[in-house]
């Protein structure tokens, strides 16, 4: 066995540029198998991640279609008396509007909610204050604003107390959002100016958000499950609107990380399907190298015959020959996936993420290649150990 | 040693049907140093083959060391290639990307011998025809008649019980055929069986016994 491995390394050595280009096909398909998936379950981490960093303990549910009883405050109070099932329940609403302050002007993402939301999403201030009830209940022009918008807008975030321009209303600013890379909504407007009002203010404010509520968010009461509190909110909603399924959602993160997986999975199932091809054309192109080896060493298959070499031993020799190539090939590939790899971390330092070699798919691709080098040289391996002896010996000379 | 009786061989070539062998019978004794002499088209390569169990004959019989040639598989022929011939050929046919030495390992690596073993036993026979200084060489770094004198130790390594030398010293000057003459002698000497096969006259002379062949049959066997 460590002979016919001398013999293979040795035989591939003599002609190293052949060898090269031969293994190219496989360095090539090995490459695109490991860097592919490699970069997707690299990606795939960092947002699940951050999704499960935002708490998986929360529920969103929006209501399609009201049936004439629309959900307000007071009903969302007396569930949260009722249920202990429920921790926080914040309502939300989005818009957009046109801001204005003392350094500039721009596009603002509004969400109108209450003091819950806070804590439901884990905001972090950086100073001030966050909105209160007394805000609600008053529809006070005040306004929580992000570090983006403070700088865009005002020119410093030290900036409590300063007046802000919505749509020509004026708000006066009572905190700042500290920049955290854990929220989902700011990962998904990273860079963007987002203002925080009190829901009633921006009812107020907007010409198209419905006074009613639509979409809020729910977590799960001490000592409960997201899962307790989710049936305990389909219960309700069933309640509420005649036992039609179909006129509310509720959705979780853990529903979230599920389709992001799915997704992922399918995505690196396809892409691997596409290296695994190109792996395959470099079998081929082991096989037909192996196939002008064969032919080429007729001479020396006829002396090693004619010495007492029976077919086994020969056809083992260009097996070997075959399946090490390839090996070679394997481990070449992997090496230049890991340095593609280091220099796409160099690229994406900036970026919050990080690639690593995918060990299951390195795995995977090894042995993948070994049995490419068997399948692929077996027909060349074969051809090789049936000539027969008398003409092997004879041929070309 | 070799029992051959009635031995046929037909190669179509085109339309004809040529008859390489044609009934040949013959003996060849233990510890014998024969040579089979005849002119190229005479068969004699033919009968090369099938004594070295290279080929097989379309009709008679053929016994090595009392087997049955005939009625053996191809991995058995190779087993018995291996651990009964040693062959010398014309043109050297040594492996061009291994040295000497792995050269004439090589038969001992098929007969599955412990490394240790190997390694005395080409060290013995490189000895014997005096290359024990040539032995990393590579057969492009070595003349014709040190190439042959590899070949020869390839064969004497697996210590078979007969030599069978085509043409040896066909692709040699004199000066050097005769040195490779000499080794055979030698090996005659130390008890081993040797068919020679030549087109040379001067060279069969050197054999204790010549056969002769001519149109695939034995017409002359001098003693």
């Amino acid at each position: 066995m460590t002979l016919s491995l001398k013999m293979a390394l040795r035989s591939i050595g003599s002609n190293k540029l052949r060898a090269i280009l031969t293994m190219l096909g496989i360095i090539i398909g090995v490459m695109a198998l490991v860097v592919l998936v490699s970069l997707v379950s690299g990606a795939t981490s960092s947002v699940t991640d951050t999704i499960s960093g935002l708490g998986s303990n929360l529920l969103t549910v929006t209501i399609e279609e009201d049936k004439g009883k629309p959900v307000d405050t007071e009903t969302l109070e007396t569930w949260l008396d009722e249920e202990e099932t429920l921790g926080l329940i914040a309502p939300y609403i989005s818009d957009t509007a046109q801001g204005s302050g003392s350094e500039g002007s721009g596009s603002l993402t509004l969400y109108g909610t209450t003091a819950e939301y806070y804590d439901i999403q884990g905001l972090q201030l950086s100073m001030g204050r966050w909105l209160k009830d007394a805000d609600q209940e008053n529809h006070s022009y005040v306004c929580v604003i992000n570090e983006t918008a403070a700088e865009e807008l005002i020119g410093y975030t030290d900036c409590v107390g300063q007046a802000l321009n919505l749509n020509g209303t004026k708000y006066t600013v009572i905190g700042v959002l500290a920049d955290d890379d854990n929220n989902l909504t700011r990962v998904f407007s990273s860079g963007s100016m987002v203002a925080y009002l009190p829901y009633s203010s921006l009812v107020r404010l907007s010409t198209t958000a419905p006074a009613e509520i639509e979409s809020f968010y729910v977590s799960a009461g001490e000592g409960h499950t997201v899962e307790e509190a989710e049936q305990t909110m389909t219960r309700l909603l069933m309640e509420r609107f005649d036992e039609d399924d179909e006129a509310f959602e509720i959705s979780s993160q853990d529903a979230l990380e599920e389709t992001m997986s799915s997704v992922t999975s399918m995505l690196t199932v396809m892409l691997g399907g596409i290296a695994g091809i190109s792996l395959v054309v470099g079998g081929i192109g082991i096989m037909n190298i192996m196939l002008v080896t064969v032919t080429e060493r007729t001479r020396e298959i006829g002396i090693r015959k004619a010495i007492g070499a029976n077919r086994r031993a020969i056809l083992t020799q260009f097996l070997m020959e075959a399946v090490v190539l390839c090996m070679m090939g394997c481990c070449l590939g992997i090496f230049l996936s890991w340095a593609i790899l280091q220099i796409v971390n160099t690229v994406v330092a900036s970026l919050d993420m990080s690639f690593s070699l995918n060990l299951p798919v390195v795995l995977i691709a090894v042995v993948f290649c070994f049995i490419i080098g068997l399948v692929f040289g077996l027909y060349p391996a074969n051809k090789a150990a049936r000539m027969k002896p008398i003409d092997a010996l004879h041929y070309g000379g | 040693m070799i029992d051959i009786k009635d031995l046929c061989k037909v190669y179509i070539v085109g339309d004809e049907k040529v008859r390489a062998l044609d009934h040949a019978t013959l003996h060849i004794y233990p510890k014998e140093f024969v040579s089979i002499i005849g002119p190229s088209g005479s068969g004699k390569s033919t009968l090369m083959n099938i004594i070295g169990c290279l080929d097989v004959a379309d009709a008679g019989s053929y016994h090595l060391d009392g087997l049955p040639i005939e009625s053996y598989s191809e991995n058995q022929l190779a087993k018995i290639r291996n651990e009964k011939i040693g062959f010398v050929f014309q043109s050297f046919n040594l492996i061009p990307k291994l040295t000497a030495e792995e050269n004439v390992e090589l038969p001992l690596i098929y007969q599955g011998l412990p490394r240790q073993e190997r390694a005395q036993r080409v060290q013995e026979a490189l000895e014997r025809v005096g290359l024990t200084k040539r032995a990393k060489h590579l057969p492009t770094e070595l003349s014709g008649g040190q190439q042959q004198r590899v070949a020869i130790a390839r064969a004497i390594a697996t210590r078979p019980k007969l030599i069978l030398a085509d043409e040896p010293t066909g692709a040699l000057d004199s000066k050097t055929s005769q040195e490779i003459i000499d080794i055979f002698h030698e090996l005659h000497d130390q008890g081993n069986t040797i068919v020679l096969i030549t087109h040379d006259p001067n060279v069969a002379k050197q054999a204790a016994r010549s056969i002769h062949i001519l149109d695939g049959r034995i017409s002359e066997v001098k003693l």
